[in-house]
């Protein structure tokens, strides 16, 4: 039997629908793992010890452990302690706070990195410490991280893909669904694939401008 | 009051490990005047610098502005509270500006005084307007620092510095990264800050700029002050030997570059 892309038309509005509960989610991710990632990487490096030492617990739960795994505990797990999550909700936090851990290695390394002299010349203006890594040092260290938390972010809505298993309708689930009717696999997975490419060249242009952006400030 | 120094460094002593960097220095600065610290690489002057606004903590020693101890012994919290309205009277120029490079030039000048004074916007973009014409870098206002050379950058530094209405100025080689060229704009514009009376504590290895504009030059070597004393008599007639080499080395130096 040969390929027959002519079912797809009929699914579009499903997929588009798709494509936009993708997009949703990577956003809200993004937006999410890009603060808490911040957020993070000032806990690791200047919390005191009875904030970090839970801290890096849980950034090692976070890392060491299947992104799959994660989202089950958080949407199916958690269920158990009476919290009972809406799944695009368990979705963004499980997502969010697994690419978190990810941005604040970025951050703490960057943080670290930048020149001594800024925190001196903030601190001898009579900025506290705190004010100072708040107004000069994390906004260069976050910029310097740019494009290493661009290819986070683009990782991030390729692993979107996953939360399809816990019934949130992004674009893989509603290729699934297409398919169960049509026995089409490979019609479906490759206009989904062709799909996700799209959305990946959308985030890429958005991540060249951001860094154009922050070109002269360097 | 009248007789209490402005500024007054006792018994300075800081050491790193073995190493003594200053070694029991006191000095006294008055209101208004100007005083070159001078003398060989290593000797101790940034740290001596550094040690005026705390930065580098001394070791043991005081430093005193207007009466108040700078570097008083308090918990810290309390201490960050002191030490920062401090340093807000005490202006700092770098020998590599450490301008903000993700900020405007106006940012830069007006992101303390926002902060610290809580100045509104209106307010101190006034102050900025004025603080760069007054360093001739009006026009340059909504530039990033990546975006001027380096006298530039120095000069957005000290309208940095200047914009929290300091009563202390203290710069540290303030010219020693600049091309020769660019040297004689910053050193104008400490010219003009000198005509103005303000108080200004000035490491250079600039010995033409610290004999036509320093009231007094101290001259340091091996974490010790060798010598000070008007310019005339410190360039013109050192008594210590210490001294007299390091001025015909670095006159002759001087002499040899200019040539
Ligand atoms: N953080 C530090 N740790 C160890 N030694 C230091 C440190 N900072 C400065 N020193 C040493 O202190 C001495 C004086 O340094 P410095 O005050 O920078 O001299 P100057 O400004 O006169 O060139 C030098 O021998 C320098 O190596
Ligand atoms: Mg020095």
């Amino acid at each position: 039997m040969g390929l027959d892309f002519s079912v797809v038309p009929s699914y579009a509005d499903a997929l588009l629908l798709g494509v936009i509960w993708t997009i949703a989610i990577t956003v809200a991710s993004a937006v999410l793992s890009f603060f808490g990632g911040i957020l993070f990487a000032v806990i690791a490096l200047y919390a005191p010890l009875v904030l970090r030492l839970p801290f890096r617990f849980f950034a090692w739960l976070f890392m060491g452990t299947p992104l799959l795994l994660q989202l089950f505990l958080i949407y199916f797990g958690l269920v158990e302690l009476g919290i009972d999550l809406p799944a695009f909700v368990a979705g963004v936090i499980g997502l969010g706070l697994h690419f978190a851990v990810y941005n604040s290695e970025l951050i703490q390394t960057a943080i670290l990195a930048v020149d001594k002299g800024q925190m001196e010349a903030a601190r001898t203006l009579g900025l506290s410490r705190g004010q100072a890594l708040v107004r000069v040092v994390i906004p260069q260290a976050v910029r310097d991280v740019i494009p290493p938390i661009g290819n986070n972010m683009i990782a991030l809505l390729k692993d979107s893909a996953l939360v399809s298993v816990i019934g949130v309708s992004e674009l893989t689930l509603s290729a699934q669904l297409a398919i169960g009717r049509t026995y089409r696999p490979f019609e479906f997975y490759a206009v989904a694939a062709v799909l996700y490419y799209v959305i990946n060249l959308g985030m890429e242009a958005v991540l060249r401008r951001i860094e154009r952006r922050t070109q002269l400030s360097r | 009051m009248t007789d209490t120094p402005f500024v007054q460094i006792r018994h300075a002593q800081k050491a790193y490990g073995e190493l003594e960097v200053l070694k029991d220095i006191s000095l006294t600065v008055e209101r208004g005047e100007i005083v070159a610290i001078i003398g060989p690489s290593g000797s101790g002057k940034s740290t001596l610098l550094r040690a005026i606004n705390d930065l580098d903590p001394l070791t043991s020693g005081e430093v005193i502005l207007e009466g108040v101890q700078v570097n008083k012994q308090l918990p810290h919290r309390q201490y960050e509270k002191h030490i920062n309205e401090m340093r807000q009277q005490i202006g700092m120029v770098f020998q590599h500006f450490n301008l903000f490079p993700h900020l405007t030039v106006r940012e830069n000048v007006t992101m303390a005084p926002k902060l610290l004074k809580g100045l509104s916007s209106a307010d101190a973009d006034k102050l900025a307007e004025e603080q760069l014409a007054h360093v001739g870098m009006s026009e340059r206002i909504d530039y990033y620092p990546s975006q001027l050379s380096g006298g530039q950058k120095q000069r957005v530094a000290i309208a940095r510095a200047l914009a929290m209405k300091p009563k202390l100025m203290l710069f540290d080689e303030a010219t020693s990264a600049l091309d020769p060229e660019l040297v004689e704009e910053v050193n104008l514009v400490m010219k003009k800050l000198a005509e103005e009376h303000m108080t200004m504590i000035i490491v250079t290895h600039e010995m033409d700029f610290a004999a036509s504009v320093c009231d007094r030059v101290i001259f340091m070597d091996g974490g010790v002050v060798v010598e000070e004393g008007p310019p005339s008599v410190v360039f013109q007639n050192p008594t210590q030997e210490r001294t007299q080499n390091f001025l015909r080395k670095h006159l002759a130096q001087y002499a040899e570059g200019a040539k």
